[in-house]
């Protein structure tokens, strides 16, 4: 009986750092302490390897192959720095896998986004990579930094094409209000593997949002943490996983401070032959993370046969004491009632479809909050629907003889 | 001028032990300027009717007829019907959340005419409409049904049946869970459809309340997927007083 009472005293003695999340190894900026994935592991059985143009090897990442072009807001600062710059490792990262400790080693400068402390803007800070070549794959390092009080918004737009593999960090100082726009807009045959981690000031917030749109093999892999009680974070991303994408997002919401909260709201449409979209969000509540809350959830709208999405929502608790803890995951065809409804009032099946389309991304766009965003990504959500509009009807459409 | 014709109209649906048969042989003529109302206990198929003639996909006719001035329905698709001039107010309006009402009516109203309303006109004449039913119009900006009141959902059907304006309209149980001020806002609504005098109502109710304030031309009494009587308004005070006992007992 001692021996019993005993270990688990001794398991909930155990300090922050000690608490093991088995859905998260352990970081490490020794390239060598991550062996070359061969797809077995829970944190890469979802990835075509063989896609990745071997930036998971030993594929050199020297390719400078993109061209950045910048639009800061008055008052922001946006531009190269060195790799010894203050800024860098300032959001606690520590890579979680081996392409991430080598674009960490491979890196030679630092795109640094600095926003002033106490400083308030509403114009969006605007960063366009645009890839001009996939053969030799690059290496990124990306610090958004947001001073105490500040407001501010960022938009990072990738084009083009490119083999990339980055760095992002994240630092949301007290009180500050951010929100980071990641807007995956790559041409078909881009590559982008993508670290992202975010320490969260006290009472700071974070809006990070990911819009996945282009790019052979996307794969976004983004952890939150808090600095300090009260941090708030809300994770939205939308994507469109068209004919032979893979398109990955994987979340880490690590409370490790008490009073914190996160909302994660993910939704993304598939269609065409081989299209493939996975969502892992993972939530850690440690035990000193009391009075809590959070939510996540994931949607996908499967258009067409031939698409495969993968949606695994997890939660670790180690504390009852909380607010509120949830999740939730649907993945569907389009809903019959829907259309018929749409139809019976007149409305053209391909229209209907379209409709019911837009508005499953409609609600999440007004969201993000980015107005000369929205009605860019409405445009985007149509002119995907474009390119598929006749296969998309002929998927569980009755057959209409003309 | 339209006439709605059903004649000898089967329907099945499809269950885990095979099709079962829920309209069995369904004559009805509904002519220009006429009301008929369809009354019936539970489980005796009016709704597979409504549905059946708006063509939802669950349904499937395996004998008989359904016209519109003598053209055939049941060839068209289900949208197509709608541009023939058929309405359907249903018992459960759908939800289609993120497409706003305003959105949903204009789309529909450019569906069914083949062209965009005037800009102008078509924001009042919504307005109008929203107003005539006590729906707020700053709804329209909502979505679709979306945490609407059970109350609300039937409001909005009315207020597409006066802007879509068709020929036939099939109100299925559109009485049913509304409180009598809604009833009689809803019944309101129908009888300024009617008012036009070309129009034809296939009002489909399980209970008599509805009847007070929409005047039917004929009653009929619908039993086990068929038609067991027919008569004038009279029927419905019948029915009021005695029940669906005797016409369910000789069904069976």
């Amino acid at each position: 009986m001692t021996v019993a009472t005993d270990s688990v005293r001794n398991a909930l003695e155990q300090s922050p750092e000690k608490v093991v999340s088995h859905l998260h190894p352990e970081g490490s900026f020794e390239i060598a302490d991550h062996v070359v994935p061969t797809g077995r592991e829970e944190v890469w059985r979802f990835t075509p390897l063989k896609r990745l143009r071997g930036i998971h090897q030993d594929a050199p990442l020297d390719g400078h192959s993109f061209t950045v072009e910048v639009h800061a807001a008055d008052g922001v600062t946006a531009e190269a720095v060195g790799v010894d710059h203050e800024s860098r490792g300032t959001s606690g990262i520590v890579p979680p896998d081996r392409v991430s400790a080598r674009a960490w080693a491979a890196a030679d400068s630092v795109f640094l986004v600095d926003v002033p402390k106490e400083h308030v803007g509403e114009e969006a800070t605007t960063v366009t990579l645009t890839g001009t070549g996939n053969d030799v794959a690059s290496a990124g390092h990306l610090v958004i930094r947001a001073g105490a009080f500040a407001k501010a918004t960022v938009v990072i737009r990738f084009q083009g094409t490119a083999t990339l593999a980055e760095n992002v960090e994240i630092v949301v100082g007290d009180g500050a209000e951010l929100t980071v726009v990641s807007l995956q807009d790559w041409d078909d045959d881009a590559v982008h593997h993508s670290t992202q981690h975010a320490r969260i000031g006290r009472d700071a917030t974070l809006r990070h949002v990911a819009v996945s749109f282009g790019g052979d093999v996307v794969r976004h892999d983004a952890t939150a943490e808090y600095a300090g009680p009260g941090g708030s974070v809300e994770m939205l991303g939308m994507y469109f996983a068209d004919e032979g994408q893979h398109i990955e997002h994987r979340l880490f919401v690590d409370h490790n401070q008490p009073h914190t909260r996160s909302n994660v709201n993910y939704k993304g449409a598939l269609q065409g032959q081989g299209a493939h979209a996975v969502w892992i969000g993972n939530v850690l509540i440690r035990k000193e993370a009391e009075g809590i809350e959070t939510y996540e959830e994931n949607r996908n709208l499967v258009l067409t046969d031939g698409c495969q999405a993968d949606s695994v929502p997890n939660l670790e608790i180690e504390t009852g004491e909380i607010e509120g803890a949830g999740h939730a995951s649907a993945t569907g065809r389009f809903d019959d009632n829907q259309l018929f409804y749409l139809r019976s009032r007149g409305i053209e099946e391909s229209e209907a479809r379209r409709l019911v389309v837009h508005g499953f991304f409609n609600d999440l766009i007004r969201k993000i909050g980015v107005p000369e965003l929205e009605e860019q990504l409405v445009g985007t959500v149509e002119a995907e629907l474009e390119k598929n509009v006749h296969r998309i009807t002929g998927a569980t459409a009755p057959v209409e003889v003309p | 001028m339209a006439t709605l014709e059903i004649k000898d109209l089967h329907v099945s649906v499809d269950t885990e032990d095979g099709p079962k048969e829920i309209l069995k042989g369904v004559d009805l003529t509904i002519k220009d300027g006429e009301t008929h109302a369809i009354m019936g206990p539970n489980g005796s198929g009016k709704s597979t009717l409504a549905y059946s003639i708006a063509g939802h996909p669950k349904y499937t006719v395996t004998q008989g007829s359904v016209t519109l001035d003598g053209v055939d329905v049941l060839a068209m698709s289900v949208d197509e019907r709608a541009r023939a001039g058929l309405f359907l107010a249903m018992q459960y309006p759908v939800e289609v959340p993120g497409v706003s009402v305003a959105n949903f009516l204009r789309t529909a109203k450019t569906a069914i005419d083949g062209e965009a309303p005037k800009l102008r006109t078509w924001v009042k004449d919504v307005n109008t409409a929203m107003e005539q039913v006590k729906m707020d119009p700053a709804m329209s900006q909502r979505s679709v049904n979306e945490g609407f009141s059970g109350g609300e959902k039937k409001r909005h059907e009315i207020v597409q049946l006066e802007l879509l304006d068709p020929k036939v309209a099939v109100l299925d149980e559109t009485d049913s869970g509304l409180d009598i001020d809604a009833l009689k806002i809803v019944s309101d609504g129908v009888n300024r459809f009617k008012e036009d005098g070309d129009k034809g109502v296939l009002l489909i109710t399980h209970y008599t309340r509805i009847l007070r304030y929409i005047t039917p031309d004929f009653v009929h009494v619908f039993v086990d997927g068929r038609m067991v009587e027919e008569g004038g308004p009279e029927l419905a005070e019948q029915l009021e007083a005695e029940g669906y006992d005797k016409y369910v007992k000789s069904a069976v």
